[in-house]
């Protein structure tokens, strides 16, 4: 198997995310054990592995609100573990990130969720608000329920209303996390496409962290896939379901057991058993 | 034979080291302890910082001042006027006794300005408004929306903390205002009305006897801090809760607990220092 530095991007597009020799930990729990990843501008990168593998927190490493044990994250040529509060700040007004839950905030409408962004960032007149909130909530096919309470949207809804106050302010870049957990077949596919279009037409760069295969690979121009704290392999979609890698090949096909052990790591089960 | 020797030495070796394990529990205690005293400190700070910016946007202040003050209104009123009614109806029959009926005044309005005014009002409003501002707050964190709005580069300090923070501040003066003049009037309706004082006994008496200073002042001195101590730890509980439902649980009830403890601790230092000589 290729060594992780070595398989640094091959798609040769601008890199908008630069992440090298990655360290990170939780008290004794390695999350990452160097991990080099680029994620290229324009495309959709999705980042696959099994749950506990850390994926949500790469993203929460890559918009600044981890630091890194050890290692660089880099984004847009600036180093955000180095950034200050100030011009942390001002690289998130250019990022947007969709929560698993949708983070909605609850005491506000639909409406009022999607100009939050806006009315804090913006000098905007509330009529131009408006028309912007409308506007993204036509792209996500949510403009009717504007008055709605987010206590009273479906999960599917919520996530869509929560892309759409992600791309308020225009980000040059969106994290998706884990958005098709949990989604109803149809609710499933319009977010699969929503992403998908989202990206193409708004320019954006995309990050989808997910665990669901069949979906993430549909649309992802580039998957890496973690496990262990490592990158296990990486490649397009297409190149990724021909590898000839144990460890893809069982996350890609969902088998229970194999590289990636069942059994989380534990002492020897017959002195655990006689252990009283 | 060999199993069987290994798991009694294993047993031996467990129980003789119960007491490093007690020590190193202990030291794991005292190091959480004071590690979540500094956080409770620099999140004052933090929140300090953030004030200039409430006081920009005073459209956040106001909706908190309604929720953490007005709606906390009825319990702080209906508290108040019962025990004012309490206080008259024991102070009378303690004076009169010693025929000073016509002190009762005095004393219900000393008793409430000086000392259940504060104390009252600060318990009531940690059970009040302070669980509420905790539980809110660790909702808002176990559901992702303080990270949300990190993420959406809005300080969740500034945004969501400051304002309620603020408000707790300014409300509880006002409410332990609101509970010593009803209290007062409540100790009024059952001396003067149900017990016969004499009218103008109950206020002038009380007129000459209460002082702006010592007794007005430094009863609103107590109120201000409870409130900032109440408020500060309801946010802080809040914010530092582990995010979970069982979590927003925890922090909700030592919000109330720690509250609580520390309005009738600081009660206590603040009267030595105003009344002790």
């Amino acid at each position: 198997m290729q060594s992780s530095a070595e398989m640094i991007t091959p798609v040769g597009s601008e890199t908008l995310v630069k992440i090298r020799n990655l360290h990170y930990a939780r008290g004794d729990r390695v999350i990452f054990d160097g991990v080099d990843l680029d994620i290229p501008r324009g495309k959709l990168t999705a980042i696959m592995g099994p749950s506990g593998t850390g994926k949500t927190t790469l993203l929460s490493l890559i918009g600044g609100q981890l630091a890194p044990d050890r290692g660089s994250i880099e984004v847009d040529g600036q180093q955000v573990q180095e950034l200050g509060r100030t011009a942390l700040y001002r690289l998130r007004r250019r990022m947007g990130m969709l929560f698993q839950s949708g983070a909605l905030l609850t005491d506000l409408t639909v409406f009022d969720n999607v100009a939050f962004p806006l009315r804090e960032h913006t000098d905007l007149p509330e009529s131009m608000v408006r028309d912007l909130v409308l506007m993204k909530l036509q792209a996500v096919g949510l403009r009717g329920a504007r008055d709605l309470q987010p206590s009273e949207l479906s999960g599917g809804m919520a996530r869509r209303v929560a892309l759409a106050r992600a791309i308020a302010l225009d980000p040059m870049m969106i994290m998706y996390d884990e958005p098709f957990t949990g989604q109803d077949p149809i609710s499933m596919g319009a977010l699969v496409q929503l992403i998908r279009l989202l990206n193409d037409a708004l320019g954006l760069t995309s990050i989808v962290v997910s665990h669901d295969v069949q979906e993430t690979a549909a649309i992802a121009d580039y998957i890496y896939v973690i496990s262990g704290g490592k990158v296990i392999g990486q490649g397009t979609p297409d190149t990724l379901a021909k590898t000839d890698s144990a460890r893809v090949q069982q996350f890609m096909q969902g088998l229970p057991d194999g590289p990636v052990p069942f059994h989380y790591p534990a002492p020897d089960y017959t002195e655990d058993l006689l252990d009283a | 034979m060999a199993l069987s020797r290994s798991i009694t030495l294993r047993r031996i070796i467990r129980k003789t080291c119960w007491m490093l394990e007690l020590i190193r529990g202990l030291g794991r205690s005292g190091f959480g302890f004071f590690e979540t005293l500094g956080r409770f400190n620099l999140f004052l700070l933090k929140i300090l910082v953030g004030i200039p910016a409430v006081l920009v946007r005073p459209r956040l202040l106001i909706a908190q001042l309604f929720s953490v003050g007005v709606l906390s209104l009825p319990i702080i009123v209906v508290s108040g006027v019962f025990v004012g009614m309490v206080l008259a109806l024991q102070g009378y029959n303690t004076l009169v006794d010693f025929g000073a009926e016509e002190s009762l005044g005095v004393v219900v309005a000393l008793s409430i300005v000086r000392e259940l005014g504060p104390v009252v009002t600060g318990l009531l409003f940690a059970g009040r408004a302070g669980s509420a501002l905790t539980a809110e707050i660790g909702l808002m964190k176990a559901t992702e929306q303080l990270a949300g709005m990190e993420m959406m580069a809005v300080d969740p300090i500034h945004r969501v903390i400051a304002p309620r923070f603020l408000a707790g501040f300014i409300s509880m003066p006002l409410l332990a205002a609101m509970f010593s003049a009803v209290g007062i009037y409540g100790g009024y309706f059952v001396g003067v009305g149900l017990l016969g004082v004499d009218e103008g006994a109950y206020w002038s008496q009380m007129q000459s006897k209460v002082d702006l200073y010592n007794d007005v002042f430094n009863g609103v001195i107590k109120s201000v801090v409870f409130g900032f101590v109440a408020t500060w730890i309801a946010v802080f509980e809040g914010y530092d809760t582990v995010p979970t439902s069982e979590g927003v649980g925890r922090s909700t009830t030592r919000s109330v607990v720690y509250a609580a403890f520390a309005v009738l601790g600081l009660d206590f230092v603040l009267t030595a220092l105003m009344f002790g000589d």
